[in-house]
């Protein structure tokens, strides 16, 4: 389904869509986010549910990154963060001070929307979360080494480069090395900002069809400016604008049948 | 064995089995020294042979035998002779001791102790220096505070190193050794162990003279470490410190060489503070020896700058120390050069290993 045969409808004024019925993963409550007096998050409530892809789409500048990383808290390590309202994963809620971030971010992986490589070798990389984890056997990082290089559709291309450093590799080869990396600790949430915005065709392929295999397993959410990839990979798309989810719902509804005229703007092309 | 006694007696102990077994002790290797100097004294007594030198031109010196220490005619030897003998006069500078008040002979104790004192200054500084960078950037908060202490730093890099010296004396020497030796050689005193000038006392002096060239350059590496980097290593659930050694360390380690590589040529070539925190004319031994505990961090040790310095001007006959001093000078440069050869290729090593950037 692409962008071409919107139709266009007649929008309804409801804030963020029905409520989902699936099983939720990740709750959010009335977050809003201040970074020092500037608001970039406006009191966002939603879920996202289990074993599904969801997708954010927006204009750049929207908070897609910002609302991400409060999944796993990675928020915390900005000086002058403010955050008011409760975000629950799998039934706990992140929100809570005492709660150790490092458990949360072994459940919560992340890709960085610029890719973002350890000075080490390709191998190391890769290693880097299972021996976080505690895995100290050469065999069982080997194998994991491999499946998690496979997966993110790098291995036949380092196959026989795993101890070069991981900064030899291209741009495009560089964000699927992160990919790798974090899908080697098997997190429950995998949260990918932009993951194929480097990448060619036929690699943006390889990653869709990973994030359609994973989804079996996984919760995915995804962060990205190409609404063809939204519209084939995601079974729920949320629309950002100013800080603000102006519309959340069933990808194919949100596509062919939005709900608000800037969803419809932003989607047809005629906004941002 | 004196230094037994004293203890003894210190511990109120003024007669019985143990001092007199002691006093006998002492007695008898005085007298086996007696022995020996006077066998030393009839020896010298029986060199009364020399030798009459003839030169062109009809000049005759005599030289007794006892000062000759090497005698080749150049004339008569031809290039393979020669350049042997060139070799064993290279070899004698580099690893014999000096003589004649260290106006002929070798410098290898001065060479020792350079280089002794560098290897202690960067063991002492590379720790320091590196964990007052990551304190001063990973760790403390930013502030006012952190920003004194990065002014400060900076100005005590540009504080004349005889300051340090005077600082070594001060605090090393009187506060510090003073202390180990109330402490630890009460027997010794009032002679001083570590009280006193010393190799340690000198490498630590250096160590604050070239701290701040490490915290800076390992300051600059932290700068260049991407903040991608460190969230990398963090959303995948590494704590703040295993985050640190595993990934900002690596990637910071030749900044860190570069610190101590300009820290080490830094400190090779300081004289001034040495002058009054250890460096003699001339060590009786050197600070590695096969007595226990075989490494003597309290003695005073020689050092190539302040040979330099002591023959070039306080020898008894400067212009017959003249290539000495070239050649001490050469040397010092080329141990310089050798040192900073060494630790950049650790670092070219390193950054081979990691940084290859093609982004
Ligand atoms: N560390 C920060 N400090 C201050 N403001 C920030 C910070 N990070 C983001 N912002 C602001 O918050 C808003 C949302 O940023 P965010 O990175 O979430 O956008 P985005 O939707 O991911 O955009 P893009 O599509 O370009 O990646 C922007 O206006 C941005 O300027
Ligand atoms: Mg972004």
């Amino acid at each position: 389904m692409a962008v071409a045969n919107v139709r266009i409808s007649v929008p309804s004024r409801e804030a963020a869509g029905p409520p989902i019925s699936e099983a939720p993963m990740v709750e959010i409550e009335h977050l809003s986010l201040w970074y020092g007096s500037k608001l970039a998050l406006k009191d966002i409530t939603m879920s996202v549910p289990k074993h599904r892809v969801t997708a954010f789409i927006g204009p750049s500048g929207c908070g897609k990154t910002t609302l991400l990383r409060c999944l796993n808290r990675m928020n915390d390590l900005v000086d002058g963060v403010r955050i008011a309202g409760t975000i629950r994963i799998g039934g706990t809620d992140v929100s809570d001070p005492a709660l150790e971030v490092t458990e949360l971010r072994k459940r919560v992986g992340m890709v960085f929307q610029k890719s973002n490589p350890f000075p080490k070798s390709i191998f190391e990389n890769v290693a880097y979360g299972p021996r976080i984890l505690g895995v100290r056997s050469r065999s069982d990082l080997d194998a994991t080494v491999e499946r998690s290089l496979r997966a993110a559709a790098l291995w036949e291309e380092v196959a026989d480069r795993l101890d070069d450093s991981a900064l030899g590799l291209s741009g495009g080869q560089q964000q699927r090395l992160c990919i790798a990396r974090a899908i080697a600790v098997e997190p429950d949430v995998l949260l990918m900002d932009e993951p194929c915005s480097a990448l060619d065709p036929i690699a943006t392929g390889r990653i869709e069809e990973l994030m359609l295999e994973l989804k079996a397993s996984y919760t995915i959410v995804i962060v990205t400016h190409n609404m063809q990839q939204a519209a084939r990979v995601s079974d729920y798309t949320g629309f950002m604008l100013l800080g603000e989810l102006v519309e959340f719902g069933l990808t194919r509804e949100l596509f062919t049948n939005p709900r608000d005229p800037r969803t419809e703007a932003y989607i047809t092309g005629r906004f941002g | 064995m004196r230094l037994r006694l004293k203890g003894l007696e210190l511990r109120g102990v003024k007669s019985g089995d143990a001092v007199d077994r002691l006093r006998r002790e002492m007695t008898a290797q005085q007298d086996r020294y007696a022995l020996h100097e006077g066998r030393v004294a009839e020896l010298r007594a029986q060199q009364r042979s020399s030798v009459v030198v003839a030169a062109d031109g009809g000049k005759q010196k005599e030289l007794p035998l006892a000062q000759v220490v090497d005698a080749y005619r150049p004339n008569a030897m031809g290039p393979v002779a020669k350049s042997l003998a060139y070799a064993g006069n290279v070899w004698e500078f580099v690893a014999d001791d000096p003589r004649e008040s260290n106006t002929e002979g070798g410098v290898f104790p001065a060479i020792f102790g350079t280089v002794m004192m560098v290897l202690i200054m960067s063991v002492v500084v590379t720790p320091l220096g590196v964990l007052a960078a990551f304190y001063l950037r990973e760790y403390a908060r930013q502030g006012p505070f952190v920003s004194a202490v990065r002014i400060a730093v900076n100005n005590l890099a540009g504080v004349p190193s005889i300051v340090f010296g005077v600082f070594g004396v001060a605090f090393f020497i009187y506060v510090v050794g003073g202390t180990l030796d109330r402490l630890f050689y009460p027997g010794a005193l009032p002679t001083p162990t570590f009280g006193t000038g010393g190799i340690l006392w000198a490498s630590l002096t250096l160590a604050l003279l070239t701290v701040p060239v490490v915290i800076v350059a390992t300051e600059e590496g932290l700068a260049a470490v991407p903040r991608g980097t460190r969230e990398a290593s963090l959303a995948l659930g590494a704590t703040k410190l295993e985050t640190t050694l595993r990934v900002v360390l690596p990637a910071v380690m030749p900044s860190i060489l570069t610190g101590l590589i300009l820290a080490m040529a830094r400190a090779a070539g300081e004289v001034a503070p040495l002058m009054i925190t250890g460096v003699v004319k001339l060590a009786p031994a050197l600070p590695i020896d096969s007595a226990w505990p075989f490494l003597h961090l309290d003695r005073k040790f020689m050092h190539l700058g302040f040979h330099i310095y002591d023959v070039g001007f306080q020898s008894p006959n400067v212009d017959a120390a003249r290539p000495m001093v070239f050649a001490t000078t050469l040397l010092l440069l080329l141990i310089v050069v050798l040192l900073n050869l060494a630790a950049m290729t650790l670092r070219n090593r390193l950054r081979r290993r990691y940084a290859t950037g093609a982004i």
